[in-house]
This record gives structure tokens, sequence and C-alpha cells, in this order.
């Protein structure tokens, strides 16, 4: 009996062992006898997209690729991340690995995600149809598979109540309309700037956004320059709207979603948005009358204005044993047909040049915003960028302080400048 | 018997003096021992005494993790932790976040735990008072956090009612105090459960005997009341140090550790170098730090159990 005991705990002693390496050391992926392979593909997409879509897309690619299944692994966005660092520390990264810009660079370094240009090269991949590539030392390293781009937003009704007829065009006009909005009370604001440290694209989309609008950089050589005119004009503006009460309550701690949300509850005037969330809007608030244009720039500034943005990328990982399953997926996303509907269903604008989403033609607002879109550029300067995300939040916490009165801007960004110096 | 007998002499016996069958079951009796121990130690070793010592070995490393090959830097990651003021920073924050949260923790839940063993209120309100009062209990931190931004929002309901446009959570001067209180409505139900057993256990006699000697009711109190609940009290405390030491859902979800670096307390200060900076070395080196800190309120707590064994 004792020994049947004995027996039975050693048992289960091996068992559970055998279970725990085996989970450590799987990646994940396989093949079968029969030479099939199984792919996995992580990424924050699917939970975005409406229920089934992107499956349904999948099964697409599966059926034109005998052999080869597609297992989607989908979490939100900030799950996505942090699977993606554990598995790139331990060697188990999904073959096929959904990015963001301010990824890449770090996992380029770290030498887990493949070089795209060899991949391409070896499968011959006509790369001409590709709006844009990431590149780290000049290998690509990510595709965008589609963007997003952040236009500026303005709550018609509020504008009309505070005595402006057409959204604005410099930062004079929007200085303007910012404060007669707020001066119209009921907890009405002219412009919400969210700077959660938190999530601190903020700094990114509704800060950095104004250098770019008006053909400025926060880079010079590759290398961090917050001090130059452009950064200072931009921040000092953003600097004159808090002094003046004109930017929303609560910025310090307001992350993205709060930012839409003060918008669509009709609080604030104008904002700087994804398009991905007129469709959300729309749905939660149907009576919000509101607009898309191009983000204000300096009062003298005649030339394209650069518009933020924001990709959903595609990569494969070094350590896939089936990069050219994982090749053929990513092929397949950025094809003209699929990518058109990969964009028309996200509501974004398409990696692949060729690709037209239906709903430029179904919807006015989408018809603006790719007008904007065309007659500007693309511009988010942290893709690529070491620690990208710690780099925004270096910037706002010197400019929360600055905006706090414990500092002078030019202080803060003298700051942020020293410590982004530290982090290239 | 016949078998026996051609057997050859046992030697060890002959050596050691201790037979050999005797010792066989000595051994027999260690194995199963150590074979009903075994899968708790196999798993006791994989999930913590392996990760620990992964973290410990990181913090000696450069490039822990990231880099394709590390080099070891003795103790430099030690030096830049323990000079960076953010560090410091964070720890003076963290010592204020817990220390008043644990305070409040304590006489909250006393207080309510007397109020709900009070004989002046009978069994229904008892026992909804016992059910509002452990809701708070019942959240997970991430409700927790989505519930109080919204009522601390500017436009939010808290405001509303004080006809006020305060920023509760992104205020620099105000945001400490806020995750503190937030974090002292999601921990007291924890005291007070804890304490309403302990004041349900002490013995009727030992009041009735103060009162006929003549004490008051708050001489019962610190005489009696407190004293038989000492243990449990010293309990909760050391545990709830540690605990609230390493909070960070609430703070991460509710600030990310701002305005500025105010509400910065070490699990978001080590969480940011891990996977915002992605310097797992110095997020380990962190992490062992305040593993030292917790090592130190850990003993506390043993010495105190063993004392009360």
């Amino acid at each position: 009996m004792h020994r049947r005991a004995v027996m039975l705990a050693g048992i289960a002693t091996t068992a559970a062992a055998v279970v725990v390496l085996t989970s450590c050391s799987s990646g994940g992926s396989g093949e079968s006898a029969d030479g099939d392979v199984t792919i996995e593909f992580a990424q924050w997409w699917e939970p975005e997209l409406p229920d089934g879509e992107f499956r349904a897309l999948i099964d697409d690619f599966e059926a034109a690729n005998p052999g080869i299944t597609v297992d989607l692994v989908s979490g939100p966005y900030a799950s996505t991340k942090e699977q993606l660092f554990a598995g790139a520390a331990s060697g188990t990264m999904p073959d096929v690995v959904g990015l963001d810009g301010a990824w890449v660079n770090d996992f380029a370094s770290q030498g887990v995600i493949a070089d795209l240009s060899t991949l391409m090269a070896d499968s011959g991949y006509d790369d001409s149809e590709l709006a844009s590539q990431v590149q780290v030392d000049g290998k690509t390293y990510m595709i965008p598979v589609v963007n997003f781009v952040y236009p500026m937003f303005t709550n018609d009704d509020l504008l009309a109540q505070a005595g402006i007829d057409a959204p604005p065009s410099t930062r004079s006009e929007f200085a303007d309309a910012a404060e007669k909005v707020s001066a119209l009370g009921d907890d009405a604001s002219g412009w919400v700037l969210p700077l959660s440290l938190e999530a601190p694209n903020g700094v990114q989309n509704d800060v950095m956004s104004w250098v770019w609008a008006s053909g400025g950089s926060m880079l010079a050589d590759g290398q961090p320059d917050l001090t130059n005119d452009d950064v200072t004009s931009a921040t000092e503006f953003i600097g004159d709207l808090w002094d003046s009460g004109a930017i929303a309550s609560g910025s310090f701690t307001m992350k993205e979603q709060d930012k839409v949300e003060e918008f669509t509850n009709g609080r604030v005037g104008m904002m700087i948005d994804s398009l991905a969330h007129i469709n959300l809007i729309r749905e939660t608030n149907p009576d919000l009358k509101f607009s898309i244009s191009a983000i204000p720039a300096e009062d003298d500034y005649t030339g394209e204005r650069g518009i933020p943005y924001a990709s959903w990328g595609i990569g494969v990982a070094e350590n896939s044993e089936h990069k050219d399953a994982a090749f053929k997926l990513v092929s397949y996303l950025m094809s003209e047909e699929t990518n058109s509907k990969l964009s028309t269903m996200a509501n974004a604008f398409p990696g692949n040049t060729k690709s037209v989403p239906e709903f430029v033609a179904d919807d006015d607002l989408f018809a603006t915003a790719f007008e904007i879109y065309k007659a500007g550029y693309p511009a988010n300067e942290f893709t690529g960028l070491p620690v990208a995300e710690e780099l925004m939040r270096q910037f706002g916490e010197q400019f929360q302080a600055a905006l706090d009165g414990q500092q002078s801007i030019p202080d803060a960004l003298e700051k942020a400048q020293t410590a982004w110096t530290a982090e290239f | 018997m016949t078998m026996r007998s051609l057997t050859a002499p046992d030697t060890e016996t002959l050596v050691t003096g201790v037979p050999a069958a005797k010792k066989r079951r000595h051994l027999r009796r260690a194995a199963e021992s150590y074979g009903f121990l075994a899968p708790t130690l196999i798993l006791l070793f994989v999930l913590m005494i392996v990760p620990i010592v992964m973290v410990i070995s990181y913090s000696f490393q450069d490039r822990a993790i990231m880099g394709s090959s590390t080099d070891l830097v003795g103790f430099d990651n030690y030096v830049a932790i323990l000079t960076d003021p953010g560090f410091w920073k964070a720890t003076g924050n963290t010592l204020i976040f817990t220390v008043t949260s644990v305070a409040a923790h304590l006489v909250l839940g006393l207080t309510f735990a007397m109020l709900l063993n009070s004989p002046l209120i009978s069994a229904v309100p008892r026992a909804i008072f016992r059910a509002i009062y452990v809701l708070p209990w019942l959240f997970t931190a991430a409700v927790i956090a989505v519930l109080w931004r919204m009522l601390l929002a500017p436009n939010g309901i808290i405001n509303f009612l004080l006809d006020s446009n305060i920023e509760w959570l992104a205020s620099p001067q105000l945001a400490l105090g806020t995750v503190t209180f937030i974090n002292i409505w999601a921990g007291y139900p924890f005291f007070m459960v804890s304490l309403l057993a302990g004041l349900q256990g002490i013995p009727q006699d030992l009041n009735e005997a103060a009162r006929v000697d003549g004490a008051s009711s708050v001489q019962r109190f610190w005489n009696v009341t407190i004293p038989q609940l000492r243990p449990i009290i010293i309990s909760l405390l050391l545990l709830d140090l540690i605990w609230t030491s390493q909070q960070f859902a609430l703070i991460w979800m509710t600030t990310g550790g701002g305005p500025i670096d105010v509400t910065e307390v070490l699990s978001t200060y080590t969480y940011k170098l891990a996977f915002a900076n992605y310097d797992f070395a110095q997020a380990a080196t962190s992490a062992v730090l305040v593993l030292l800190m917790s090592m130190v309120l850990a003993v506390f707590y043993v010495r105190h159990q063993k004392a009360r064994d």
C-alpha cells in the first residue's frame, strides 16, 4: 500500500515536472507528420474589430493556403505588448506578431524579430506597393498594415455657440476658439489634452502633433532635439492654452479613452483623435455634430502639414520555425484586396498604396480625412525610436511639472532632452 | 530457512553494527516521506526558488533578458538604483501610502468591527451593515480603480455633490492623498472581518469581571478588548504592511504614478523600469531591494507567529 502511494507520488511528480518543462520550452507552433504547419499570430486587432470579421479574413487565408493553420492569439493592446516582451525574453515569441512602431527598435536590437528585408528578398516579394516600412539600421522589421491618422475633431454646435463658424486652421484661431468655448461655462472646455503617465501616448498624439503640423521635428539627425524653436514654440503654445484655462480639467491623469468620452459627451470643443473613434462617437452620441480638419499650423506656415498616425504593424519572430508560412500570412494581409478589406473593417488607411477602403466613398468624414491625409504627410517620429514609450513618459513628466508651474517650459524641454539623450 | 542459511553474511552489519534490514526500513520511511513531499517541494522550487534566484542573478547583470549576451556588472545596478532620486522619491511615497493606509485600515476596521459586534444593533440591521461594509473587499483592483476614477473625475459625482471642480487624481497636491484614500476604502474590510472574529472570541466573563470591578467602557476597551485582540492586530498590521507596500494595480490604473511623480511607488517604479524602459536588470535590482525591505517585515511576522505558537 505504502509502496503504491510512493509510486503514485513519484508518477505525479514526474508528470508535473514534465508539464512544467514542456510548457516552458514550447514555442506554440508546430508541424504535423503530414507536413501541415500551425503558426501563431499574436495581435490586439481582433478584439478591436467587429466580431468574427478578422477570423473570417484568416479563414480565407487558410483556404487559399492548404497546409497552413493560423492560431490567432488575441488580447488587448497592453497585454499583447507584455506577452510579446515576455515571449521575446524566453524565446517563445509567436511566429507572426502584431507590432507597434514604438516597440520595433527594442525588439530589433534584441534580435527577436526577423529581418523582413531578407524574407521579402527570399520569397521574391515586390515591396513597391507598401506605403511604408519601419526600419532599423537600414533593415525592415515592421510593415504597417493599416494606419490610423489623428486629425482635429471639432464639435460644431459648441463652436457655433461660441461664435466660431469654421474649424480653426491656425494656432491663433485655435487659441481664440478654445478660449471662447471655455468661456461658455457649463463644464465646457475648448480643448482636451490627455497627459496620463500610465499610457503616455498623449505626448505623441496631442503634443508633438502640433510640432509636426507645422513641419517641425523633435529630432535632428536621428537624435533628440527637444530644445529647437519648433518644439519650444508648440509647447509654449500649449502652455498658454493651459494658463488661459482653455484645456479641460484632469489632464494629468487623462487617457485617450477619457478624451474621447469628454468629446463624445459634448463637453469639449476640439480634440485631436484617431479616425478609428468616428463610429464609436456616432454610436454613443448620434446627436453630436462634429467635423474633421487638419491640425492647425503656425500662423505663417504654408508648407505641408504632418499628420500624426499610429499603425497596426506586422513582423515575424526570429525564433519562428516556419518563417516561410509566416511571411505568406504577412504578404496576404498586405495584398491589395485583403488590405482593402482590413482597412475598411478597421476604419483605417491601408498600408498597401493600391488598396482603397470602402468608407472613403461612403462617408463624408472619412473622405475629408483622406483628403487631409493626402494633402499632408504621415508623421510619427516616435516610430523606430528606442524605448519610445519611456521617452513619451519622460517628456510627459517634465511637461506636467511645467504646466503645474514648477518649472519653465524651456527648463522642462532641457530636462527632457537630457533624459532622452541618455536613452539613445 | 534453507535459503537464509545460504545467504552470504551481512558485512554491513558486521562493520556498522546496524542491521541492514533496519537501515533499509529507515531509508524506505524517509523515501516515503520525501515521496509525499516531492510534488510540493518541486512546485516550491520551480515557482519560488528558481524565479527568486533568477531575479537576483539578473540584478548583477547588464542588459539582462533583453541582450543577446549579458555581462556580470557586480553591484553597478545597485549603485545606479540607490543613487537614483526617483527610487528614493518612490520609497518615500510608498512609506506615506503604506503607513497611512495601514493605520486607517486598523482604525476603520476596528471601529466597524466593534459596531457590528455591539449588542445595541439587532440582527437584521447588523446583517445589512455587514454586507455594506464588506462590499469594497469584493471588488477587484481594476473595478475599484475604474469606479473611483469615475466618481472623482472633474465632472464626476463627488464634484457634483460638492459643487466643485477639484482634480482629485490629477492634482499634484492631492493625488497621493486621493489614492491613499481609495486604498483605505478598498482594504479596511479585511481588518473588519478579522477583528470581528477576534471580538467574538473574547470571553464575556472578562468584560463582566471588569464591569464588576468598576471599569468604564473606555477602560474596558483599553484593558480588556485591545489586549485580547493584540495578537490578531499585530498579525494584521504586519501582513497589511507587506501587501500595501507592494500595491501596484490600484495606483497604476488610477494615476500611473503621476501626476509628475507624486504617486510613484516602488511597484510602479519597478514596473516602468521593466516594461517601459526594458531595463530588466535594473528592474530586478529594484525588485530585490523591495524584497529585502519586505523580508524585514516578514521576519517580524514569522517571529511574532512563532512567539504565539
